[in-house]
Formats: structure tokens, sequence, C-alpha cells
């Protein structure tokens, strides 16, 4: 068996396993932390979607996950109220369901994808970078300056969504929640990565005036990537919201659209598992360093810049060697 | 909204401008010649207005407090390219933003490290401070004149520099062929270490005078980086031109925008709403403006097809 494959069996183990040894020391903490790292993981393969196998450098990621934090926190809060969402023309009410919030957040996220990549696709390169950085900007004033769902103070949920069958203010029940997802849509975007798209867009990445000979447009492949990575974004911060039961415009901020980047790269772009060990080591390095020092994120800078100029195919390309996962 | 409002509005989207042009010619440059996208430029901006309101909290001038500023952020500039960015040239733009927002990190942190979270307020000098009264009978504050003063005086000195300076010559002669120019016996390392410096003295000089009218904190940095690549990407990513139609027209949209949308809306719909909407669709006017540009000119007004 690759080298790889052993790490990412190691890796994907590592979070069920922490969170099984802090519930048996009764550790609920412990058990939010990993969580949160399987929720940012989660947003992290969706990104590498794009950025991995479609070479998208998309610096606006947060509008995705900030879409899906505000789906999540515009249909609780609904319900919290007993207010319907809209009367006319037709009565839709708010919801406490999360199956029904994950289909809200994964379509408007989409939708949001669609648009926001008809436009950012026409560009490339640094325009590119630049111009999905200012659609995420661009949401983030809105969720700023737009009253009626908190402003600049958010939303606060008073009670996790309902999951059937499960008890979702349990830490451990709502991690197994957030890892089945993170498990299910690993499993997918793994299938995508070798299905016929996947390898058209990843050629498209390589060499696009090539799938562009045998008769494939790289705009449609990349518009469809996008949409996807989208949407799974969006769903990782529609469970983001519900761990913390809380959404703010923060979730729109620049800053979490590097953050997602940076899970990607510390982990290795294009590489399956990547997000997951970069997630983890930031919240691994979030908990260790935030304890050393106020200032931890000197150390993450430092540790971000070293990972970049010296060690090119981040964590799981070092661990792993010169196997590399793509070209 | 009465005339003279709107002119004090227009004369502050002036202002706003020019300020963003500052930033925005130093992130221009350096993407013209080197190619490089710098995130870390905001943070040099920051460095900038922290000089200047150390200096003046020390000296009490302000002149000494600009110099201060610019001689800081170009040091700062130079240094992060001997140390950093140099390596990364040759890198793809992924590599690029990364490192650069490791820089912003860095940058921010240490600073407040150094400085503490709470604000430091730089003062505008006596001489400057207080209105002047414009044709018109329009009280408009003078710092704010000379800030617009300021900018184009740079805005023509860059060109001059640009247009007629052996620098010049070799800064565009890197942008269109930089192994033609080493080959020239150029040295090509030395010349990038400086068109990094002279972004970075712009754009802490821009940090310094808008230190003057915001509180000095970090994290300022920031909010105007992300409006200074709005800025760069409609003028078109390497024009020193672009970046100043660029700027003037995002100051302007933004400035005008927050003033006259509200009031606009109210025309057509009851008051309370017009206002929520009216300044939700200000707050996002300029990155509007920017889909338009690049709907009907994907490299911006004045770049290279």
């Amino acid at each position: 068996m690759a080298r790889e494959t052993l790490i990412n069996i190691a890796l994907f183990a590592l979070l069920p396993v922490t969170a099984g040894v802090a519930m048996v020391m009764d550790e609920p903490f412990i058990i939010t932390l990993v969580t949160k790292a399987a929720i940012l993981a989660l947003a992290g393969v969706g990104l590498n979607i794009a950025l991995g196998l479609g070479g998208l450098v998309s610096f606006g990621h947060a509008a995705f996950f900030g879409i899906g934090g505000y789906a999540m926190g515009v249909l609780a809060s609904h319900a919290q109220s007993y207010t319907p969402l809209m009367e006319t023309p037709i009565l839709i009410e708010g919801t406490k369901s999360m199956l029904v919030i994950w289909g809200v957040a994964v379509v408007t996220a989409a939708l949001a994808a669609l648009l926001i990549g008809v436009l950012s696709l026409r560009t490339t390169g640094v325009y590119f970078i630049m111009i999905t950085l200012a659609f995420g900007q661009m949401l983030y004033y809105f969720a700023i300056s737009w009253p009626a769902y908190g402003g600049e103070d958010g939303l606060s949920i008073y009670i996790r969504n309902d999951f059937p069958g499960l008890n979702t203010l349990d830490p451990i029940q709502f991690f197994a929640i957030a890892f089945a997802v993170l498990a299910a849509v690993l499993f997918v975007a793994g299938r995508l990565a070798k299905a016929p798209f996947g390898l058209a867009l990843s050629a498209a990445r390589q060499n696009p005036e090539r799938v562009e000979t045998v008769g494939i447009a790289p705009f449609w492949l990349r518009l469809v990537a996008f949409i996807v990575s989208g949407a799974v974004t969006g769903l990782a911060g529609a469970l983001f919201a519900d761990l913390n039961r809380f959404v703010s415009p923060t979730m729109f901020s620049w800053q979490t659209s590097g953050e997602i980047m940076v899970f990607v790269i510390l982990g290795g772009v294009g590489r399956l598992f990547g997000p997951v060990a970069g997630a983890a080591l930031f919240i691994l390095l979030e908990h260790v360093l935030g304890g050393l020092s106020d200032y931890w994120h000197v150390y993450l800078g430092l540790l971000l810049l070293l990972v970049v100029l010296f060690a090119r195919g981040g964590l799981i390309g070092t661990l792993a060697g010169r196997e590399t996962a793509h070209d | 909204m009465s005339l003279i409002l709107l002119i004090e509005q227009v004369l502050n989207g002036i202002q706003f401008g020019v300020m963003l042009f500052l930033m925005a010619a130093g992130l221009t440059l350096i993407f013209g010649v080197m190619g490089l996208i710098n995130l870390a430029h905001g943070s040099l901006y920051m460095v900038g207005a922290f000089a200047a309101a150390t200096v003046a909290g020390w000296t009490g001038s302000f002149t000494l407090a600009l110099v201060a500023a610019l001689a800081a952020a170009a040091a700062a500039g130079a240094l992060v390219e001997l140390l950093v960015i140099r390596r990364l040239y040759d890198r793809d733009h992924l590599d690029q933003v990364l490192a650069t927002f490791a820089l912003i990190l860095i940058f921010s942190e240490g600073t407040r490290y150094v400085f503490g979270s709470f604000p430091l307020f730089l003062d505008i000098p006596a001489a400057l401070s207080g209105p002047v009264v414009l044709p018109g009978g329009i009280f408009y504050p003078l710092y704010r004149l000379v800030i617009i003063a300021v900018g184009l005086l740079v805005a023509a000195g860059l060109f001059v520099l640009i247009a007629k300076t052996r620098i010049g010559i070799q800064i565009r002669a890197g942008e269109a062929d930089r192994e033609m120019i080493a080959a020239l016996g150029v040295d090509i390392s030395k010349l990038y270490t400086l068109v990094f410096a002279l972004g970075a003295a712009l754009a802490g000089l821009a940090g310094a005078l808008v230190g003057a009218i915001q509180s000095v904190q970090v994290g300022m940095g920031e909010p105007v980086l992300i409006l200074a690549f709005v800025v760069i990407v409609i003028g078109g990513i390497g024009s020193i031109k672009g970046a100043l139609v660029g700027a003037l027209l995002v100051g302007l949209t933004d400035t005008l925008g927050g003033a006259l949308l509200p009031t606009l809306f109210a025309t057509f719909m009851e008051p309370s709403s017009a206002n929520t909407i009216g300044s939700a669709v200000a707050s996002m006017a300029i990155y509007i403006l920017m889909a338009g540009v690049l709907l009907f000119k994907p490299s911006g007004l004045f770049g290279a097809t």
C-alpha cells in the first residue's frame, strides 16, 4: 500500500479516535475541538475541489461558508421566534431540522457559486483571485449592513437543530454527524477526482488548450467544479454555525477565506485528505500555541511561511515523500 | 440634498480616491514589474501609520512623522523583499498569496505585541487643522484638501518617474522583458528591491496621512488593501494610469453611494426600508462596479489584453 494511503487512513482514524478517547475521559471540550476540525476540514475539502483539482485559486470561499452559516441562522431564528420567513406569495416557515437546513445551505451556496463563478471565471490568474476576494467582501459588508438578522452582532441560536434519532446537544453525537458528513463528502470527492469529469478538470488545469482541442470547454468544467466546491463549503458553514449556535459576519470575512485556504495548503494542495490534515493541524496549533501565547498568530504565520517556502507538498507531501498526488 | 452637501461629498470621494491611489500604485507597480501579488501591502500601510504616530508622540512634529512613516515603510518593505518576497517571484500566485497572508499574520500580531490592542492617535498639525472657505461659501477641512494635493503631486511625480527617468525606463523594461534587461547589465534584483521599497513607502505615506483622520490600529491596513485590489482590478493590473482612474472611481462611488443611495431609494419606497436597503446596496456598490467593469473588460479599463 502506498505510504500516502496509510497516512490518509491514520489521519482519518485520528479524528474519531481522539473524540472517543475524549468521551471516555469525559472531556467534552476536546470533542468540540475535534468536531470543529472535522467541519473546517469539510470546508477545506470543498475549496480543494476548485483549488486542487481545478487550479482555481478562490480567495472568496468565505462567501459560501457564510451563506451556509446564515442559511442555518435565518431558518433557525425564524423557527425560534415562531415567525414565518415569508408570507406572500407563499408561506415559508423557519425550521429546526438539520437535514432541511443542509439542503437549503447547499442549494443557496451552489446558486451563489453559479453567479460568482459565471462572472469570476471570465478572468484568470490574479484577476480571479482578486475578484473572488471582492465578492466575499461584498457579502461581508452586506451581512454587516443588513440589520434584519443581527447585522454586525450576528445571530444566536439557543438550541442546536434537530437530527432524526440523535441528541445533537450531546457533543459526541454531534461529532458523529459532522464526521459522517465529512466521510461521505470525502468519498464523493475521491470518486469525483477519478471520474471522467475530474480527469477532464485536472487536464484543464494542466493544459487548457489540449482540453479545448478534444472538444471540451474548460469554462463549463471549471464552473461546475466551482459550484460543487461552493456547495460543499456551504454545507460546512451550516454545520459550523450549528456547532457554535451562532452566526456572524466574521464567517464572511476575508480572513476566513484565507484560513480555509491555509487548511488546504498546510495539508497539501490537491491531496484528498490534505484539508483533513491541515484543519487538524490548525486546530491543534490554535489550541497549543493559543495556550502558550496570546500572539499565536505570529507562530502560525511563521509556520505557514516555512511550509510555503520550503515544504511545498504540505504536511502529507512531506510525510509521504516523493510520491506526489498529482502532476 | 443640497448642492453644497453634494460638492462636499464629491471632495470627500476624491480625497478617499487619492488615498486609495497611493496604495494601489504600489500594488500595481509591484505586480507589473515583478508579477507578484502582495497581500502584505496593507501591513506596510499600517507600519507607516504606527511609525508616524510614534514619532509624532515623541517629537510633536508632523513633518518628522511623515518622514518616519516613509522611512519605516520603505525599510520594512526592503527587508521583507530581501528575506521573503524575493523567493516568491518564480512561484505561482497561490504560493504568493499564502506567503504574504502569512506575512500579514506576523506583521499584525507583531504590532499588537509591541503597541498593544488600543488604537494610537495622530493629531492633525495645527497649521493644517480647521476648515477653509471654498468659492461658493463651502466650508471644507483644510487637511483633507492637503491630502488631495499631496496625492495628486505624488501621482504626477510617479508619472514623471516612470516616463522620464532612467529608473522609470528600467522599470518599464523590467515589465516588458526581464531577461533582456538583466542581459543588458541592469542589476535586476536591486531594481526589484527598489521598486518594492518604493511601493512600500507610498503605502506608508498613505497610512500616515489617513492615520491623522482615523485611529491608528492593528488591522487598519486590510480593508484598504482590499479596496486597493478592487481599484487595480478595475483599472487594469500593472497600469499606473488605470490605478489613478480606478482609485477615483472607487472613491467617488463609495462616498457618493453612501450619501446618495438612501435618499434615492426614498423616492420610491418608505423611508425606513429605503435607508436600510440604500445603505446595504451602498456598501456593495464598488463591488458591483467592479463586476460591471469586468463583465465588459475582463482585464480592467487600462489592462493589457
